[in-house]
């Protein structure tokens, strides 16, 4: 790797590729050491002297530095009473949802040196009850959207489990494996208009889940059963086709299709 | 003061905790599930490679059952486990995965005919038959002698937490998310619930229960670089050490040997059991150099060891982060990586800009082992109860019932979770139906207010100590001195720093003085809690002078079953010490199923034997002979009886039987 002349890390690192020592270079993320400033929305809804304000925070980037990193070091250092929710900070949990310059992402997966700028503004996930600052309560709107939609298998037969498991064609599988990828991040309910109208839209994320069980082999449920749970304008006649939501999906998932899909099959109850 | 009563108390919402509301559920219990996450956020969703399960359909997985994996789960352990324990497991998991598979997980299923695949770095052609076609599929996986780790790609903890999580919806377990339990309530001994602190608005509530559950997973973030989520802290470990528990091989922590450089991201051990190769700065291929047999595929403890023995040899590839090596699993090809390792995709693509699909060493991946798992846990017997605090019980990584020993096998760790909830979730709700408690409010009335005013205090407190420093400099002190090769006089640094620490943890400042949503006040009552964990890490690892698993001693390099063969138990016992006191637990050699050999893979020739070994064995020889014709059940049962639930004790059907 070589050094830029400060000391601070270049943006190629070199490595030795085999043993006749042929060299290669390979780009890493890695920033220029430079000042950022982020910004973030303060509030604290259960303390009554809390006013809604925003507040600027200089740091210096380092190499790799995501918002998980960044935050976690103002936390530390600049200002202890910052609220933010991070759990598994790999992409996987969902938890780290915030509006990064007006866009609703995963921050454990945004790199502060995607911002030529240098300048970050922060707010919390609309549509979700604020808890503090950054951190709001997406558990509570999960857990009444799933039950909404009741999010589970329903079988109609019992399963014995010293038994020899259902036969799945491994295709079908794969296809239900492809909907379960959803991570409840709210990435798709933050980006939705429809959310924002109708306080009980149960969101791309539980029109996918619908059609996620809708395929399943293990359950036992007809179209009608799911047309009785999503209907209705709090269910797939709500969505307009914006498709906000299919942009900001952090796991990709086909939802335009899904609910086109979903749709196409109540319209047909 | 807010007091809650219900029948069970579960305190933590991945898998273990889950699965066992709905055992305590099923059983007409009311519980309380309390997490300080969203559930379906708990750190069981990272998991990502498998879950082992011996249901042996695959084509690699034939002639597989109980007696393969319990093998492999001791060996894997350096006969640490309990073998009782490991019995109860393995006979459990192919029920889990079955009882999984009907809740909605999509496992990966097998397609008859023949598909190419990658084994020790060469294209091969496997044929996969008839009758097998849409059975659950398994790949391969480390230290284990068949291809068992059943998966649903790389997200495989996911989809079962989301299985789990809407199954207990189903059936309607009540979860309270953005809990956290601060301190358990004690009467007499007996353990009576857990004051918790409400995390939308910093207000204290006592929950009063008839049996209170630990499920809380590991405490991987006492250490500096783990792949831990951010909340796997300990905390359940420290409020149950405050209640005077005992813990179990608190020493025993496992470094997995690929996460990525430098965010400690987890890249799965799939990607190794896929056939990805490990490669030095020379691109060279090192590990059957080190293990000719196992390969990549050795233990984690033995593959780790020796990716640092080789970087020490100068064969590092160096970084801004220090030395690494490369993960390659470009040699699988674009369309196996996109399918089966796509988060691992995702991640070093997002993290690292590196796509691993791109062929040859532009695809490598930079990785370095760093901490996984936690073997040690609350010390608890095989049906999950505390061995000294009654109505305390704990299960999945959290817990020492004891399945891992001194190094877990890659894919018994969502299984653990899963089947310790099934059985242990059974024997606790058991448990809270039979029992009835008598508990003076005042006793719950002055938890409360001890809680209440500890927080009080903590924030009139006007030290000049900073919290976070004092978290930073025990993470290093972990990291350096307690890693994966330790030494007396390291070990012996770490014990007295870690000490001083948490003396000047009582010499703080919080800045706001507020009880609210307080994020410097959390870090006050945590980083205490977090420095009694490491204390027992640290310390238990000081006085264990041999290598066993994953507690590796340069000054003790052999396993020694002559003095070693024991469990670690260590406990706060007195709420004034700053530090624990430790016991021992004694093995019975003349009473497991295997006595203490070798492993088959690691350095050869490192153990100090015990003479009941041989004594063991020679037994056990004559209980074979002697049951020559018996079926393969009997024998298990002559030779080590163990206690299960009989629904979870059946026969596990596989495709050989049903011909």
């Amino acid at each position: 790797m070589s050094k830029t002349e400060d000391g601070s890390l270049g943006q190629q690192q070199e490595k030795i590729v085999d043993s006749q020592a042929k060299s290669v270079e390979k780009k890493e993320s890695i920033g220029e050491g430079r000042e950022i400033t982020i910004t973030s929305l303060k509030y604290n809804p259960s303390n009554p002297d809390s006013k809604p304000e925003f507040v600027d925070y200089q740091l210096r980037e380092t190499p790799g530095m995501t918002l998980y990193i960044a935050l976690t070091k103002i936390k530390a250092t600049i200002d202890h009473d910052l609220s933010s929710d991070f759990v598994c900070r790999a992409g996987i949990c969902g938890a780290c949802g915030m509006l990064v310059n007006g866009k609703p992402q995963l921050a454990c997966k945004t790199l502060t040196s995607d911002f030529e700028s240098g300048k970050i503004d922060l707010l919390p996930l609309p549509t979700f009850k604020l808890i503090k600052d950054l951190s709001v309560d997406t558990g509570t709107w999960m857990k009444d959207m799933s039950i909404r939609v009741n999010s589970w298998i329903v079988a109609n037969e019992e399963t014995d489990i010293s038994k020899m498991e259902k036969k799945i064609e491994p295709k079908v599988s794969e296809e239900v494996f492809e909907l379960d990828r959803c991570i409840e991040c709210g990435l798709c309910v933050a980006s939705c208009s429809t959310a924002i109208m109708r306080e009980d839209f149960v969101g791309a994320v539980g029109l996918n889940r619908v059609a996620r069980f809708q395929i399943d082999p293990h359950d036992s449920r007809s179209d009608e059963d799911f047309y009785e749970l999503i209907g209705d304008d709090d269910g797939i006649f709500g969505c307009m086709s914006l498709l906000a939501c299919e942009d900001h999906c952090p796991k990709n998932l086909p939802l335009q299709s899904k609910i086109a899909y979903m749709r196409r099959k109540m319209v047909a109850v | 003061m807010k007091i809650i009563y219900t029948d069970a108390l579960i305190i933590g919402g991945g898998l273990a905790g889950l699965r066992s509301a709905i055992a305590t559920t099923d059983k007409g219990l009311d519980t309380i599930v309390l997490s300080l996450v969203p559930v379906k956020r708990s750190h069981s969703a990272a998991a990502q490679g498998g879950m082992q399960s011996s249901l042996g359909n695959s084509v690699m997985g034939e002639g597989d059952n109980e007696d393969i994996h319990f093998s492999d789960t001791v060996k894997g352990s350096d006969w640490g486990c309990d073998q009782e324990v490991a019995r109860m497991f393995v006979n459990t998991a192919p029920k889990a995965i079955r009882e999984l598979a009907s809740w909605g997980v999509p496992w990966s299923r097998i397609k008859m005919g023949s598909r190419e695949v990658v084994i020790n770095a060469q294209k091969t052609t496997i044929t996969e038959k008839e009758e097998a076609h849409g059975l659950i599929n398994a790949r391969d996986f480390g230290g284990t002698k068949k291809w068992r780790t059943c998966y649903t790609a790389d997200a495989t903890g996911h989809t079962m937490l989301y299985a789990v999580a809407n199954e207990a919806m189903r059936r309607g377990v009540v979860v309270e998310d953005k809990k956290e339990a601060i301190s358990l309530i004690v009467d007499d001994d007996k353990c009576c619930g857990a004051i918790v602190r409400d995390l939308k608005n910093g207000g204290l509530i006592a929950y009063v229960a008839k049996g209170t559950m630990i499920a809380t997973g590991g405490y991987g973030r006492i250490y500096k670089q783990s792949t831990n989520a951010t909340i796997c802290k300990g905390t359940g470990h420290a409020i149950a050490l405050d209640a005077g528990a005992y813990m179990g091989n608190m020493e025993a922590i496992q470094f997995h040997p690929t996460p990525i450089v430098p965010s400690g991201i987890l890249l799965t051990e799939g990607c190794r059991g896929d056939g990805g190769i490990l490669r030095d700065k020379d691109g060279y291929r090192f590990m059957p150099d080190y293990e000719p047999e196992k390969k990549e595929l050795a233990s984690r403890d033995v593959v780790s060891r020796r990716m640092l023995e080789h970087i020490k040899k100068g064969k590092g590839v160096p970084s801004p982060y220090g030395d690494h090596l490369w993960l390659d699993i470009s040699i699988l090809g674009r369309e196996h990586v996109e399918k089966n390792l796509r988060d691992v995709q995702d991640i070093s693509k997002t993290f690292n800009g590196i796509d691993p699909a791109d062929e040859g060493e532009k695809g490598w991946m930079p990785v370095l082992p760093m901490q996984h798992y936690s073997m040690g846990g609350i010390r608890v017997t095989p049906n999950g109860e505390s061995i000294n605090i009654k109505g305390l019980f704990s299960c999945g990584e959290a817990a020492c019932w004891d399945l891992h020993g001194f190094n877990r096998l890659g894919g018994n760790s969502v299984s653990e979770a899963v089947v310790s909830g099934m059985i242990v979730g059974n024997y606790f709700a058991d448990f809270c139906r039979d029992t009835d408690i008598q508990i003076d409010t005042k006793v719950i009335h002055s938890a409360l207010k001890k809680q209440d005013d500890y927080l009080d205090n903590l924030l009139e407190l006007d030290g000049d100590e900073n919290i976070y420093d004092i978290k930073d400099e025990m993470r290093n002190i972990m990291q350096e001195k307690v890693g994966i090769f330790r030494n007396g006089k390291d070990l012996e640094y770490a014990v007295k720093r870690l000490k001083e620490l948490l003396v000047k943890s009582k010499n703080i400042k919080v800045d706001n003085k507020h009880r609210l949503l307080n994020p410097q006040l959390e870090e006050a009552y945590k980083v205490p809690m977090m420095l009694k964990v490491a204390l027992c890490v640290a310390k238990g690892a000081r006085d264990r002078t041999e290598s066993r698993g994953a507690h590796y001693r340069e000054d003790y390099l052999k396993r020694d079953d002559a003095n070693w063969l024991n469990r670690t138990i260590s406990y706060w016992a007195d709420e004034s010490d700053i530090e624990p006191t430790i016991h021992y637990e004694e093995f019975d050699i003349m009473k497991m199923e295997m006595p203490p050999a070798f492993r088959g893979y690691g350095a050869k020739g490192n153990i100090i034997e015990n003479p009941l070994s041989a004594k063991r064995q020679e037994e056990i020889d004559n209980i074979t002979e002697a049951n020559s014709d018996a079926d393969r059940y009997t024998l298990q049962d002559a030779i080590m009886p163990y206690t299960l639930q009989p629904e979870y004790k059946r026969v596990n059907e596989r495709l050989g039987d049903a011909k």
